[in-house]
């Protein structure tokens, strides 16, 4: 589903790459986490899967798609199969929740029969098909971002990114957003999200991919997840000694 | 469904810059009005152009006995003179060049003279000798006048040959020049208006960034994307050319038929018919730029 092989990308004037030799495999209706502190390439590897960068060395697949040699006039194609989450929800504040969910289907030509129909389905799937009428800043963090998850899905793609999407919520609007990535997972949808939020990710009991400096430092694929950081012994935290 | 997405994003970008798409629109009105009236003045010299050449004629003027001296040292031409040019227009080398000619003597000249300088104070003083007899020759093709002018400047008796064309080239010089410099003025304002056409986009772009981003994000294929504001550019440039194509027509109307032609009812001016070829070409002309304008400018900012 998604194979990404010896992967290094460097950025224009960076010094160091931000990915550097990368491999990982995601099968369907696997569900990952990406953890690893800033810059330890989380969002490079989210924006390589979603064709907005193109790695300086190495293979990406996704969805069969070889992404380093697609024409950049097949992109868009390729991209409305994979729904996006962000950190700060990204929605449209002139539209209403229905508008902003519509808006999808309508740049993609659908029918208006087919959104009067798959709108409200997948607003109530995401719980909020009583405020298809409200703007967004009339919702909470939670619902807004419940409101992006709907935009995300509602053309059914194979494969959800969410990039940090509980980073602007509190822990309890937190688990509401992971009980529906975990419904939607549980669709047969992949769902890859990166996150710095260490409880959920010891909550959900997924695999899990640690990332630092660019390299992958673990990946919970066979033996499956035991804690978010079960290295604590290697990394040092200054901070201790101090309290010795 | 797509065609309605599309209608209303251009509406709402349209709102959005409405003072830089009514700039766009006075430009574009101002400067296809200029290639317009350029155009207008061209088959204005054009049909006069076929008009007046069918009519010139070329004159072979005798001495008088007020010639320049240099020329006609001999004074008054002769009998002589008259049948030797007759028969020389009459000779087969040149007939097959003329038209027909005739004759005009001391006293048809001064008929016609004080025919035309009516009321002036110099048909008092001028007498029927000063007057040139002249042979006026009228020729199959008006481009062949030099045979004329070769065959009789210099002949005893001959003071000058004129192309009356040579009188109507200087006015069509100065018109030349002035539909010149209304297509210079009007290529300067072209650029402008093609320059603003893209700053214009580029704005509507920004203040849509986020939507831009949405759809980019979810899929929409570039060309979806580039249309709203591509037809953005061409609506408002397509209302600044109609507006240049009523100007000019309004032109043709009220200031060349309305008024001119009634002030020089010999002349023949352009008319509303030719207004309808030239209307057509700047509409396209201003719908072409202003797509390829705001095209390039949101290819560029739209570039991955």
């Amino acid at each position: 589903m998604i194979s990404i092989s010896n992967v290094t990308k460097t950025y224009k004037g960076a010094a160091k790459p931000a990915l550097d030799g990368v491999s990982l495999e995601i099968e369907k209706g696997d569900f990952v986490f990406l953890v690893g502190a800033s810059g330890s390439g989380k969002s490079s590897l989210l924006r390589l899967m979603l064709r907005e960068e193109v790695p300086s060395k190495g293979a990406v697949f996704v969805l069969g798609e070889n992404l380093v040699a697609i024409p950049s006039r097949r992109v868009p194609y390729f991209r409305r199969k994979i729904g996006v989450v962000f950190q700060d929800f990204r929605l449209l504040p002139n539209k209403t929740v229905f508008q902003n969910v519509a808006f999808t289907l309508e740049v993609l030509g659908k029918s208006s029969a087919f959104i009067s129909e798959a709108v409200p389905e997948v607003l109530n799937l995401v719980g909020l098909g009583e405020k298809a009428d409200r703007f967004p800043n009339e919702l909470s963090g939670g619902d807004q971002q419940r409101v992006a998850v709907a935009r995300a899905i509602v053309n059914k793609p194979a494969i959800l990114l969410a990039d940090e999407p509980t980073g602007n919520l509190d822990p309890a609007t937190s688990a509401g957003i992971m009980s529906l990535l975990e419904k939607i997972n549980q669709t047969g949808t992949t769902v890859v999200m990166a996150t710095h939020d260490v409880g959920t990710v010891d909550r959900l009991k997924k695999r899990v991919v640690e990332l630092a400096g660019g390299h992958i430092l673990r990946d919970d694929r066979k033996s499956g997840y035991q804690h978010a950081l079960p290295n604590t012994d290697q990394i040092e935290l200054p901070l201790q000694g101090g309290l010795e | 469904m797509r065609l309605g997405f599309v209608f209303r994003e251009i509406t709402q970008g349209l709102r959005r810059n409405i003072s830089m798409v009514v700039s766009i629109i006075l430009v574009t009105f101002l400067s296809l009005t200029f290639v317009g009236t350029a155009g207008l003045l061209q088959a204005q010299i054009g049909q006069m152009k076929t008009y007046w050449y069918d009519r010139a004629q070329v004159a072979i003027y005798l001495c008088t006995n007020t010639s320049p001296t240099d020329a006609c040292p001999q004074g008054e031409a002769s009998p002589d003179v008259k049948t030797a040019v007759e028969a020389k227009l009459h000779d087969p080398t040149l007939a097959s060049f003329v038209s027909k000619f005739y004759f005009e003597d001391h006293q048809a000249a001064y008929e016609k003279f004080q025919q035309q300088f009516k009321g002036n104070t110099v048909a008092k003083y001028v007498t029927k000798e000063q007057l040139n007899e002249t042979f006026w020759v009228k020729l199959k093709d008006p481009n062949k006048s030099a045979v004329i002018a070769e065959t009789f400047t210099g002949v005893a008796g001959v003071e000058e040959v004129r192309d009356q064309r040579s009188y109507l080239d200087q006015i069509f010089s100065i018109l030349n020049a002035a539909s010149i410099a209304a297509i210079g003025i009007a290529v300067i304002m072209l650029a402008s208006s093609v320059l603003l056409i893209s700053t214009t986009i580029r704005l509507s772009a920004f203040s849509r960034r986020r939507e831009i981003g949405i759809m980019r994000l979810v899929g929409a294929s570039n060309f979806f994307i580039q249309l709203p504001f591509i037809l953005e550019g061409v609506v408002a440039a397509t209302v600044g050319s109609l507006l240049a194509g009523v100007a000019v027509l309004g032109l043709i109307q009220f200031f060349v038929q309305g008024y001119l032609a009634q002030r020089l009812p010999l002349t023949s001016f352009v008319d509303i018919s030719d207004g309808m070829v030239i209307v057509p070409l700047l509409v396209v002309l201003g719908v072409l730029l202003a797509g390829l304008a705001s095209g390039v400018a949101i290819r560029r900012y739209l570039k991955i």
